[in-house]
C-alpha cells in the first residue's frame, strides 16, 4: 500500500516540508485494452472501479473522464446523505449505501468527513404529517432509523427556525434520521480515486468519449479523444449526460435532464447543526464545516444541459429560507451554481444491463445521487462483474419501464422532480 | 481634531462633516465620504482582522470590492452583518464595527497557535487525519466547525425590508469609470434607453483615485462632473449608483443589487425605503466597462498589515486624504506602481525604496520617479518581511537572471507600508458568467474577454485596454455601436471621443512567484489567497499529490473559495500552477466564474415575498362566516379550508363526530368552493374528455354528470372529479382542490403539444363560483324552500344538474354526492356565496343544519369507501389497484392507457385498496401505519402495505380504515398487524372498503 494517511504520516512529512507526499493517483496514458472501462469519473464511477478491483478481483480497469474527477454532480451537490426512502427496494439500496458511508473514511483511509448530524424533513400541513408518518413507519420496519420530532423538539435542535412560518408554512413536525448527515463531496471522489489507483485502476482525465464500438450486439471498445480503447465490458455512469452517452450505443433512456441549482452563503460561525429539508417550500439547508450555509433549490422547470440555475428558482428558494429562518435574511449568497440531474419517470435510478451485451448503465439518480455513491458503485461493480443484477438493484432495471414495475419515489426527494 | 494620519488637504471627503464610529469598542472619528477602511487608516488602525486558518494578523489590502482581508462585522443583534468588506462600507454616524474570527481580541488571539503549528496544517491536512478512532469524527468536527466560519450570523429576525423591481433598457452600461461614462454618453446621446450601473457611490471609477489625470485638458474629475450632469439631463438615461451588477444570466438577463440605506445613519433611513433592491433587468445590449483589479505579488510573508496594493495606496491618499503609512516601500514588476510611489511621495510619505523586479526599470513613470529622486532597486525582490501586527521592515535582495533565486543576505529596509503591484487583471467576471470566452493576453499577462456569447461588448480596462485615452475612445465607440444595434443611430455631427494621455503599466517583468530567502515552504509563507491562508507551497503540494486540474487545485487548497472568490488570487494561482508545470498559462485554464460578483443579501431575493405574501392565501367567499363560526382551518394547497366547526368546548373528535352524525341524520352543509373548476368548450370538447379520462364521454347527455378518473402518462391515477355536460360542446370539470392548477397545466399541455387539431378551450373558473354542498336526508326539503327547480327524484335524478335559482340567485345545482347521502351542490357566482350560505343556514335551522369541515367530509366518504386522490393514491396506484376496473374503458385510448396495460401492472400482488376493521372496535389505526402479516421481534419486518385513511365513524359505530395492501383483495377476512413506534401492535381484519349503506340507497333516494 502506498503512503498511509494518519496524524503520524502528517507529522513525519512535516519534517520534510511535505515535499515527499506521493501522488494520490497516477495520471497514466490509456492502455490499448481493459477488462472493464467505466465511463464517468464522478463518485459513482470511481466507486465502481474501486469495488470491481477490491471485491471482484478485476484490476484491469480504466475510468475515463471527460474533464476532471468529481467535476460533475459529485462536486456540485449539497452533500446530504440519508437513507429514509419510502419503498422497500429504495430503502435497501440507500441503507446499504449508508452503511458503507459509516466506514468510508477508514475504508478509503481518506477523511470524507461524513458527519452524522441528522437529517430532518419538515411537515407543514396535515397531508405532510400523514406522509411523514407513513414514511417513518416504513423506515422503521425496514430497519432504517427514523423518528418523529414534535415542533418543540425541532426548535431545540434548530433554535433559529421560526415554527410559525408566519402562519403560512407553520412547522407541524418532522421526520428525523439521526444517522443521516453530510460529507465532503470532493473527498469522496478523491478518496475512491486514490484507492482505485492503488488497486491498479487507470484513471484517465481530460478524455471525452466519442462513441462505442459495438460488434454483433456486443460492446468491444470505446472511442475516445485518446483513440480507441478496447474493452470487454463498459459501464456508463455519467449522470446528466446519460441520454447522450447511451444514444451513442443506440440505447434510448427514459430520462429527462434538468438544471438543478445550489448556493452557499459567506462562511459564519455555527448556526445550524443539522440538515433541514422542506419539501413543501422546496428548500434545504445545512452548514458546511467551513461555515457556509449550503442551500439546495428546486429544479429549473425547463430541460437543458446548461450547468447553471435560473434566477427565479434562486428567488423562490431564498424566500423560503428567509421564511423558515428569518434571522438569515441578512446573510449573503457567495456563490451559486447548477448541475444537470437526470430523472426517470418514477424518480428512481437505473442500474442495469442493457440490450447491448457487455454494456451497463447506471443513471437516473435525479436530485439524490450523492448519498448513494458507495452503494451505487458497490452494486454496479457486482452487476458488471457477474453480468447480472445484484438483488439490491434487481428492481432498478431498465426493463421496468416496459413491464411497469416502477419504484415511485417522487415523495422521497426534497424537491419535486 | 483630525485623525493622526489624515492629510491636511485633498481627497473627496467632506471635512465639514465629521462622523463618529466604533471599532472594537473604541470610538473614532472620520469624515463623510470615508469608507470604514479609510477612516481606520486615518486613525492609524491597520490590524483589523485575523486570517481564517492561521489567525495571522491582517490589515487592509485594497480599497475596493476585491478586499480579501479586512472583513468586518457591522451592527449588532438582529441588524448584524458579518463579513462586510471594510473597503466598501461607507462610513456612517453611529456605525458599530468589530473584528471577526479572533478571541479574546484582534490584538491578542489565542488561535495564533495555529500559525506556530502551521507545519502540521498544510492544505488538505484534514483529509489525512481525524480518522482515528472512527467514532471521534463528530467530536473533531465540532471543534473544527467552531474554529471555522468568519463572522457571526445575525441574531434574531431581520427587521429590515427588501424589494425587487423589473427593468428593461436598450443598453446597460456596467461601471461608470472613464469607458463606462463615455459609453453611456454616446449611447444616451443617440437616444437609446440607457441604464448606467455603478457599484460605488460616485461616478468616475479609477479617476476618483487619480491626483492629476486630465481629460480634454481639464482635471479628470471636472470632466466626470460634466459627464454626470449631461447624463442626468438625458431623459433616456438612468444612473444607478451603489448598485452591484452581480449576475449575468441567459438572454441578457441581469441581476443587480442596489444598496439604498446602508450608507445612512439608522435614524435617517426613510421608512419608505427598503434596505436593498434587486433589479431584474433585461437589456438589449450589455456594455461591460467593469475595469480591472490590481494583482498582488506573491512573496514571502506578504500578508502583514501594512502590505497593500499600490493602487489602493493611491486611492487612500488621493480619494480619502489619508496616509496609509509613514515610510513606504514599493514592490513592483511594472511601471504602473511608480504612480503610487509618486503620489505617496507628494503626500509627504517617505518612499524608502522602489523594489522593482525588472532588471532595467524603464517607462514614463519610472523616469518621473528618478527625477523625483526616489531610490529604485532594479532586479531586486522583497524576499522577506518583518513585523507582527504591522509590517516594520522588508528584506530586499538582487535576483538571479532567471528570477528563480536571490543573491546575498539582502538589505533590510525599515517601513510601515509596502505598496505592491503585480500587474492588472481585467474584471472579466460578468463576461465569463455570460458564457463569453476568455483568452490569455501574453503582453499584459492577464485574461481578457474573448468572443461574447450574448449581445454584449466590453470596453476599457475590462477588455484589456489600459490607457486612459484608449478607454475613453473605446467606451465612446462602443456606446455608439451598441446604441445603433438597438436602433438608435448617432445624431448630427460625428463627435470625437474626449482626449486624454494614453499610457499603461508596461513594460513589466512577469513573475508569478517571487523567491524568498529560504526554499518555498521552508519558512516564510508566500500567500496566494490571504483569506483562506493558501500559500504557494500549498499549491505545489496539491500538484505534487496529483491534484493537477486547476479545479482540483482550487478545491484541495481552497484557493479562491473565500468571500472574494479569488479576485486577487486566482490568476496568481494559475500562474504558479503553470510555472510548476512549465507550461503556458492557457493550458492550465481557469475555474468557472459564477454569480454573484460580490455577495448578495438573501433578503433581496425574497423581496416582499415574505410572510403573508410568500405564497397567496386563498380564501373562499364564505371564509369570514366560517371564521365567525369559530371554524378551525387546515391548509390545502394555497387554500384555507374549514377543518371542523367546534362549538362550546368541543375538541376536534367531538366536533367531527357531531358533524358526521348530522349529515346522516338530518342535514349538513359544507363549503366546497375550493374544488378546481375548469370550463371546457369547443366542438371537440367531448372527444377531448374521452382522451383525458379513462371512461367514455361521448354519450353523456346534456344536463348529466359523470365521475371521471384521469391518469398520468405512467398509467397512475392523477386526479378525479365529476364533470358535467352543460351543453353539446360545453362541459364543467371539477378537480381536487390541490390539483386544480396541475390538472389545467396537464390539459393544456396535451391540447397544445399533442392534439393541436382539437378545437377545445379551457378556462379556470374555480374562483368564479362559490359552491355549497347540502348533504343529508333533509337536503331536498331545505333546497325545495329555496329554489324554483323541480327536485323530485324523477325530474332531477342522481348524477344530473339543473339550472335555476337558489335563494333568488342564478344557480347551477348538481345532484352529486361525496358523502354517500342525499346531496346537492349549488354553484352560484362567487360574490353571492356568502349571501347564499347565510340564507341556507337560517332556513336550515329547523333541520338543525350543521356546517361540516374537511375532516367530517373525509369520514363520510370513507364510510362509503370513496377515495381521496393524494391519500388513497400516491402516484403509484392504478385504477385496478383501487378496484375501479369499471371506470376503465376497454374500447378507446386515453392518456396513460399504454402504461396501464404493461405486464406488471395487472399482477395480483400489487397493492390493492381494501378496508380494515380493528379487532378492538374503539381502536383507531394511525394513518400511515404499516401492516405486516407476521410481527417479528425487531425490524426488519416484511411489510404488506399501509393505512391510507382511518377514522372513528359514529355512523358505523366503530373505527374504520382503508389501506393499500399487497394482494389485498385476496386477503379478505385475514388478519393483519400494525406494529407501531411505541411498541404496541394493532390487530385488524381485511374487509371491503364500503362500510355504510352498501347498496347506495341513500344517495339515490
Amino acid at each position: 500500500m502506498k503512503s498511509r494517511y494518519s496524524i503520524f504520516s502528517l507529522m513525519r512529512n512535516a519534517l520534510s516540508y511535505h515535499e515527499k507526499w506521493p501522488e494520490a493517483w497516477r495520471s497514466p496514458e490509456p492502455k490499448p485494452s481493459y477488462d472493464v472501462i467505466i465511463v464517468g469519473g464522478g463518485g459513482h464511477g470511481l466507486a465502481t472501479a474501486y469495488y470491481l478491483a477490491k471485491l471482484h478481483g478485476i484490476h484491469n480497469v480504466a475510468v475515463i473522464e471527460r474533464g476532471w474527477l468529481g467535476g460533475g454532480n459529485t462536486g456540485r451537490n449539497t452533500t446530504i446523505v440519508r437513507s429514509n426512502y419510502l419503498w422497500d427496494e429504495s430503502a435497501a439500496l440507500y441503507e446499504h449505501a449508508l452503511k458503507l458511508w459509516e466506514g468510508m473514511s477508514q475504508e478509503l483511509n481518506y477523511n470524507v468527513m461524513f458527519s452524522q448530524r441528522g437529517v430532518m424533513n419538515l411537515a407543514h400541513n396535515q397531508h405532510d404529517l400523514r406522509e411523514l408518518s407513513r414514511r417513518i413507519n416504513a423506515n422503521r420496519l425496514n430497519g432504517v432509523d427514523s423518528e418523529f420530532l414534535t415542533p418543540q423538539q425541532i426548535k431545540d435542535l434548530v433554535p433559529i427556525i421560526d415554527l410559525r412560518g408566519n402562519g403560512r408554512y407553520p412547522v407541524l413536525g418532522a421526520s428525523m434520521q439521526r444517522r443521516g448527515g453530510t460529507a465532503r463531496h470532493d473527498a469522496v471522489a478523491w478518496g475512491y480515486a486514490r484507492r482505485a489507483d492503488e488497486q491498479g485502476v487507470d484513471i484517465i482525465q481530460e478524455c471525452p468519449v466519442h462513441g462505442f464500438e459495438i460488434e454483433n450486439g456486443k460492446v468491444v471498445g470505446v472511442q475516445t479523444a485518446k483513440g480507441l480503447i478496447k474493452a470487454k465490458k463498459v459501464g456508463v455512469v455519467v449522470a446528466g449526460h446519460s441520454s447522450v452517452m447511451a444514444e451513442m450505443a443506440g440505447i434510448r433512456l427514459p430520462l429527462v435532464s434538468h438544471p438543478l441549482q445550489a448556493l452557499v452563503s459567506e462562511p459564519v460561525k455555527p448556526v445550524i447543526d443539522t440538515v433541514v429539508m422542506s419539501n413543501a417550500i422546496h428548500a434545504y439547508i445545512s452548514q458546511s464545516d467551513k461555515g457556509e450555509l449550503v442551500i439546495g433549490a428546486g429544479v429549473d422547470k425547463y430541460v437543458g444541459y446548461g450547468q447553471r440555475g435560473s434566477l427565479p428558482v434562486t428567488e423562490e428558494t431564498l424566500a423560503a429560507v428567509c421564511e423558515l429562518f428569518p434571522s438569515l435574511k441578512r446573510m449573503r449568497m457567495m456563490r451559486q451554481w447548477g448541475g444537470i440531474v437526470d430523472t426517470c419517470p418514477d424518480a428512481s435510478p437505473i442500474i442495469s444491463k442493457t440490450p447491448v451485451e457487455g454494456f451497463f448503465i447506471n443513471c437516473g439518480w435525479g436530485t439524490g445521487g450523492f448519498k448513494a455513491t458507495p452503494g451505487s458503485g458497490w452494486v454496479f461493480a457486482d452487476t458488471i462483474a457477474n453480468d447480472r443484477p445484484h438483488p439490491l438493484n434487481e428492481a432498478f432495471s431498465l426493463e421496468r419501464f416496459n413491464s411497469g414495475y416502477l419504484v415511485d419515489e417522487h415523495g422521497a426527494a426534497a424537491v419535486a422532480h | 481634531m483630525p485623525a493622526r494620519f489624515r492629510l491636511t488637504q485633498g481627497g473627496l471627503i467632506d471635512r465639514s462633516k465629521p462622523v463618529s464610529f466604533q471599532f472594537n469598542g473604541k470610538v473614532y472619528l472620520g469624515f463623510e465620504g470615508d469608507t470604514l477602511a479609510s477612516a481606520l487608516i486615518a486613525n492609524g488602525v491597520h490590524l483589523v482582522g485575523r486570517s481564517f486558518k492561521y489567525h495571522r494578523p491582517r490589515g487592509i489590502m485594497s480599497a475596493g470590492a476585491e478586499e480579501a482581508n479586512a472583513l468586518i462585522q457591522v451592527g449588532e443583534g438582529a441588524r448584524s452583518d458579518p463579513n462586510l468588506r471594510a473597503t466598501q462600507i461607507e462610513l456612517v454616524d453611529g456605525l458599530v464595527a468589530s473584528s471577526q474570527n479572533c478571541w479574546p481580541s484582534v490584538e491578542f488571539d489565542v488561535s495564533i497557535v495555529n500559525n506556530f503549528a502551521s507545519r502540521l496544517l498544510p492544505s488538505g491536512f484534514y483529509y489525512k487525519t481525524f480518522m482515528w478512532p472512527a467514532s471521534f469524527w463528530m467530536t473533531y468536527e465540532s471543534a473544527i466547525r467552531k474554529a471555522a466560519g468568519l463572522g457571526k450570523a445575525p441574531e434574531g429576525p431581520d427587521p429590515d425590508s427588501y424589494d425587487k423591481t423589473f427593468a428593461h433598457c436598450d443598453v446597460l452600461v456596467v461601471g461608470a469609470g472613464p469607458s463606462g461614462l463615455t459609453a453611456a454618453l454616446s449611447a444616451g446621446r443617440a437616444g437609446a434607453r440607457v441604464i448606467l450601473a455603478e457599484q460605488d457611490n460616485a461616478l468616475g471609477g479609477d479617476l476618483l483615485s487619480e491626483a492629476d489625470a486630465e481629460i480634454q485638458g481639464q482635471p479628470a474629475l471636472e470632466w466626470v462632473e460634466g459627464a454626470r450632469a449631461e447624463l442626468e439631463g438625458l431623459e433616456n438615461v438612468r444612473i444607478l449608483t451603489r448598485t452591484q451588477c452581480y449576475g449575468y444570466f441567459d438572454h441578457n438577463f441581469i441581476g443587480l443589487m442596489q444598496n439604498l440605506t446602508d450608507h445612512l445613519p439608522q435614524n435617517a433611513k426613510p421608512a419608505s425605503l427598503p434596505r436593498h433592491r434587486l433589479w431584474k433587468l433585461r437589456a438589449k445590449q450589455v456594455l461591460l466597462a467593469t475595469g480591472a483589479i490590481e494583482r498582488p505579488l506573491v512573496f514571502s510573508d506578504n500578508d502583514r498589515p501594512g502590505i497593500m496594493l499600490a493602487s489602493a495606496c493611491r486611492t487612500y491618499v488621493n480619494r480619502y486624504g489619508v496616509k496609509p503609512g509613514k515610510k513606504a516601500v514599493i514592490f513592483t514588476n511594472n511601471d504602473g506602481a511608480y504612480a503610487a510611489a509618486l503620489d505617496l511621495h507628494k503626500a509627504g510619505i517617505h518612499v524608502a525604496a522602489i523594489v522593482d523586479l525588472r532588471s532595467d526599470p524603464e517607462g514614463p513613470m519610472t523616469e518621473q520617479a528618478r527625477e523625483a529622486g526616489l531610490r529604485i532597486l532594479g532586479n531586486h525582490a522583497v524576499i522577506a518581511t518583518a513585523g507582527d501586527k504591522r509590517v516594520k521592515a522588508v528584506l530586499v535582495a538582487p535576483l538571479s537572471e532567471d528570477g528563480e533565486k536571490v543573491y546575498g543576505g539582502g538589505e533590510k529596509i525599515d517601513c510601515d507600508l509596502v505598496a505592491v503591484s503585480g500587474g492588472w487583471n481585467p474584471t472579466v467576471h460578468l463576461h465569463s458568467q455570460s458564457r463569453g470566452k476568455i483568452v490569455f493576453d501574453d503582453d499584459y499577462a492577464c485574461f481578457v474577454p474573448g468572443t461574447p456569447a450574448q449581445e454584449s461588448v466590453t470596453a476599457g480596462a475590462c477588455s484589456g485596454n489600459f490607457g486612459l485615452g484608449a478607454c475613453l475612445t473605446q467606451g465612446h465607440d462602443a456606446g455608439i455601436a451598441t446604441a445603433a444595434k438597438t436602433g438608435f443611430k448617432a445624431k448630427g455631427r460625428k463627435r470625437a471621443p474626449p482626449k486624454a494621455e494614453d499610457r499603461n503599466f508596461l513594460p513589466a517583468r512577469w513573475m508569478w512567484l517571487v523567491p524568498g530567502d529560504k526554499p518555498l515552504g521552508h519558512g516564510g509563507k508566500h500567500f496566494v489567497d490571504v483569506q483562506n491562508d493558501v500559500t504557494a507551497a500549498d499549491l505545489h503540494l496539491a500538484l505534487r499529490e496529483g491534484y493537477r486540474s486547476i479545479e482540483h487545485v482550487k478545491r484541495y487548497t481552497t484557493t479562491g473559495m473565500g468571500t472574494d472568490q479569488g479576485k486577487t488570487s486566482n490568476v496568481n494561482a494559475i500562474g504558479i500552477v503553470a510555472g510548476h508545470f512549465g507550461c503556458p498559462i492557457p493550458n492550465v485554464g481557469v475555474t468557472t466564474f459564477r454569480p454573484p460578483y460580490t455577495p448578495v443579501t438573501f433578503g433581496v431575493f425574497a423581496g416582499r415575498d415574505v410572510g403573508d405574501l410568500l405564497d397567496p392565501v386563498r380564501k373562499t367567499p364564505m371564509h369570514a362566516l366560517h371564521e365567525h363560526a369559530g371554524a378551525a382551518f387546515e391548509d390545502v394547497g394555497q387554500w384555507k379550508r374549514p377543518w371542523y366547526f367546534p362549538i362550546a368546548g368541543e375538541d376536534m373528535h367531538q366536533a367531527v363526530n357531531r358533524e358526521v352524525k348530522a349529515c346522516r341524520d338530518s342535514l349538513g352543509v359544507m363549503d366546497a368552493s375550493t374544488l378546481g373548476k375548469i370550463d371546457i368548450q369547443g366542438k371537440d370538447a367531448a372527444e377531448f374528455l374521452n382522451r383525458i379520462y379513462t371512461n367514455a364521454w361521448s354519450q353523456l347527455k346534456v344536463g348529466a354528470c359523470r365521475y371521471g378518473l384521469m391518469l398520468g402518462e405512467d398509467g397512475m391515477v392523477m386526479d378525479d372529479g365529476v364533470t358535467s355536460r352543460l351543453g353539446e360542446n360545453h362541459f364543467l370539470m371539477t378537480t381536487t382542490t390541490g390539483n386544480a392548477a396541475p390538472v389545467l397545466g396537464h390539459l393544456e399541455e396535451y391540447l397544445q403539444t399533442e392534439w393541436p387539431e382539437l378545437e377545445v378551450y379551457l378556462t379556470s373558473v374555480t374562483e368564479q363560483f362559490a359552491t355549497i354542498s347540502l348533504a343529508g336526508p333533509n337536503a331536498r326539503n331545505l333546497l325545495a324552500e329555496l329554489t324554483d327547480i323541480d327536485l323530485s327524484a324523477e325530474a332531477f335524478p342522481f348524477m344530473t344538474l339543473r339550472e335555476g335559482t337558489a335563494a333568488g340567485i342564478p344557480a347551477r345545482v348538481f345532484r352529486i354526492s361525496f358523502t354517500g347521502d342525499l346531496s346537492y351542490e349549488i354553484n352560484v357566482p362567487a360574490s353571492y356565496g356568502a349571501a347564499l350560505w347565510q340564507t341556507v343556514m337560517t332556513a336550515g335551522e329547523k333541520y338543525g343544519i350543521t356546517p361540516y369541515g374537511t375532516e367530517a367530509m373525509h369520514v363520510l366518504r370513507a364510510e362509503k369507501g370513496f377515495i381521496i386522490v393524494g391519500q388513497e393514491t400516491d402516484g403509484s396506484v392504478t385504477p385496478f389497484d383501487l378496484g375501479m376496473d369499471w371506470i376503465v374503458s376497454k374500447k378507446k385510448d386515453f392518456v396513460g392507457r399504454r402504461s396501464l396495460f404493461r405486464a406488471d401492472m395487472s399482477k395480483d400482488d400489487r397493492k390493492q385498496l381494501v378496508g380494515l376493521l380493528t379487532d378492538v372496535p374503539e381502536q383507531v389505526l394511525p394513518e400511515g401505519a404499516q401492516l405486516v402479516e407476521k410481527v417479528e421481534d425487531k425490524p426488519p419486518m416484511k411489510m404488506l402495505g399501509h393505512v391510507t385513511s382511518s377514522y372513528h365513524s359514529p355512523n358505523v359505530g366503530r373505527s374504520i380504515a382503508m389501506a393499500l395492501i399487497k394482494g389485498g383483495r385476496a386477503r379478505m377476512g385475514s388478519k393483519l398487524y400494525a406494529p407501531l413506534a411505541d411498541g404496541k401492535v394493532v390487530t385488524c381484519t381485511v374487509t371491503g372498503v364500503v362500510f355504510y349503506d352498501k347498496e347506495g340507497e341513500r344517495t339515490r333516494g
